[in-house]
């Protein structure tokens, strides 16, 4: 039975004489999650992306430990049965830190995005949609904050918003932008005298529906593949303030500020470094396999 | 009283050492009901002349009113619903991620039309497909179905005037024949005017009353239909047009 309803449910999703707008919505998801599945790298990363977000939601039933908790008497004790990954110099238990770090990572990338990603575009698409003196000045700006090493940019703005992690997601925030604005316009420029969007200006569209009507769905594919292929760089930036004690503040779990205090402690405990180092590594790969992935499966030009 | 009115018409593009006038002091007049052509090799200024009246080209200078009105190069909504552009290429005149539906509704919004489903229904109807394509995409279709919608598109705000920028140029022989009888019907029926572009003579006789002849920004010769077709023109690029259409005429033997 159960077969059975799969399968009908398999071929109305891949059938293309489309009887409602909402199966021809379907009709795409499931294409696109067929196509998901066919590449093991991509799929590889999406489950890691996956089992990201599901260890930050169920963060306090992972863990086993308090993760601020101090016990000076546990102090840097090597991976044991009880505390799975060791614990940190203040007796703290590293994995349930681990799991709660999670959460700062999760947040500190998805608000990047969310910011990030409707700026980069309406200055962008304007830029491209307008030309002329619009242009130029909305891309001089851009190039402005391109011209910056995004670590030194970000290290600038999070010192002069003072340490924390919103200020550092602003900060973040800043130097993503301009790349997304700069795609956003050379799409923009790709569609902009295309005969589609000549005949939505003929029927008296304005530049607002044009811009997010017809732009929007053909921009949205390279964007969320940059941005996907971002996330890494946000990850690694928001591990390298954290490190350099600009972003999450002591006892917040953060995964680049517990691997720059556990440098201290090398030598002696190897956990504290390798543990969160090896996360950062693993979400920050996962992120690239998925972008990498997207761009095979929705990307017109690699099809 | 004609719909279309057209005195002066100048349209150039660019500055200083680039600037280039493409269209120089064309006038015509189009009767209600008629189907006017341009005529003339590519680069002529006959695309030009089409998007002035449409209203995608701003830089004009003379006078163009429609409908009795005098338009600007800026256009009113209002304005703009009097005459709809069909283009030549219809792969690239839907948007590929809307459906079909989608791309007939949102002129109906933008004018805030009412029974927008029952409009889309019928103007598909019109154009003769399924009233089941609403739900699909354009890669979906053939080239003469693409251009249907097109067509489906133009018509959905009730314009009086249609202006046709080669709208079969790009389609197989068989099909151009369908897209071409079907823009005769939809005139009789609705009453149209259509101002026609095309560089194919046949498709010109087929459809046209009137034909202006241009050559380099300027109206040569406006012929009729009957001219045409008896070959009683009286420039002689018009004749080399004529000629041209007929192909390949194999010369006179020779006596050996």
């Amino acid at each position: 039975m159960a077969t059975r309803y799969f399968n009908d449910l398999h071929n109305w999703l891949i059938n293309e004489e489309f009887s409602s707008l909402r199966q021809a919505r379907l009709h795409k998801a499931y294409v696109l999650w067929l196509n998901l599945i066919a590449n093991p790298l991509a799929l590889a990363g999406f489950l890691v992306v996956l089992a990201l977000v599901l260890i930050a939601t169920l963060a306090p039933l992972l863990a086993n430990h308090d993760p601020i908790l101090q016990d000076l008497t546990m102090a840097l004790k090597p991976p044991s049965p009880i505390n799975w990954f060791g614990t940190d110099e203040f007796g703290r238990d590293v994995y349930s830190r681990l799991v709660y770090g999670a959460r700062t990572t999760l947040y500190i990338s998805v608000l990047v995005t969310v910011i990030v990603a409707p700026i980069g575009f309406a200055i962008g698409a304007t830029a491209g949609y307008l030309g002329g003196w619009v242009d130029v000045v909305l891309m001089r700006i851009t190039d402005i904050f391109l011209s910056f090493p995004s670590l030194v940019l970000a290290l600038a703005f999070s010192a002069a918003l003072g340490p924390g992690i919103e200020n550092a997601v602003i900060a973040i925030a800043l130097t993503v932008w301009p790349p997304i604005a700069r795609l956003a316009r050379a799409e923009t420029l790709t569609f902009r005298a295309a005969d589609f969007v000549v005949a939505a200006e003929l029927q008296g569209a304005g530049m607002g529906r044009i811009l997010f009507r017809h732009i929007v769905p053909l921009c949205a594919p390279s964007i969320i593949i940059r941005l996907t292929l971002n996330m890494s760089s946000v990850i690694l930036t928001a591990a390298g303030l954290g490190f350099l004690g600009l972003g999450a503040q002591p006892p917040m779990p953060e995964w680049g500020a517990m691997a720059a205090s556990g440098r201290q402690y090398l030598l002696d405990a190897w956990w504290l470094t390798t543990v969160p180092g090896i996360a950062i590594l693993l979400v920050s790969l996962a992120f690239n396999l998925l972008g990498d992935g997207l761009r095979d499966i929705m990307d017109p030009r690699n099809a | 009283m004609s719909i279309i009115s057209v005195n002066d018409l100048v349209v150039s593009f660019g500055s200083g050492s680039d600037f280039k006038q493409v269209v120089k002091n064309v006038a015509f007049d189009v009767e209600p009901g008629e189907t006017f052509g341009l005529v003339g090799e590519s680069g002529c200024g006959k695309s030009t002349v089409l998007g002035a009246l449409a209203g995608r080209i701003k830089g004009w200078s003379g006078s163009i009113s429609i409908d009795g009105e005098a338009v600007g190069p800026k256009r009113s909504r209002s304005q703009l619903a009097k005459q709809q552009m069909v283009f030549q290429d219809p792969f690239g005149s839907l948007h590929p991620r809307h459906t079909i539906g989608r791309t007939l509704l949102e002129p109906l919004e933008i004018h805030g039309f009412d029974q927008r489903q029952e409009r889309v229904e019928r103007v598909l109807r019109d154009v003769g497909l399924p009233p089941g394509f609403r739900h699909r995409f354009p890669h979906q279709l053939s080239g003469g179905q693409r251009q249907r919608v097109a067509i489906a598109r133009a018509l959905i705000l009730n314009p009086g005037i249609l202006l046709l920028d080669e709208p079969t140029s790009a389609l197989d022989v068989s099909i151009q024949a369908e897209i071409l009888n079907l823009l005769k019907d939809l005139r009789e029926r609705d009453k149209l005017t259509y101002v026609l572009v095309s560089h194919d003579m046949a498709v010109i006789a087929h459809l046209c009353n009137r034909v202006a002849v241009m050559l380099d920004g300027q109206f040569v010769e406006v012929a009729s239909r009957e001219q045409l077709l008896r070959g009683s023109v009286q420039h002689p690029y018009t004749r080399t047009l004529l000629d041209g259409s007929r192909g390949y005429v194999p010369p006179p033997k020779l006596a050996s």
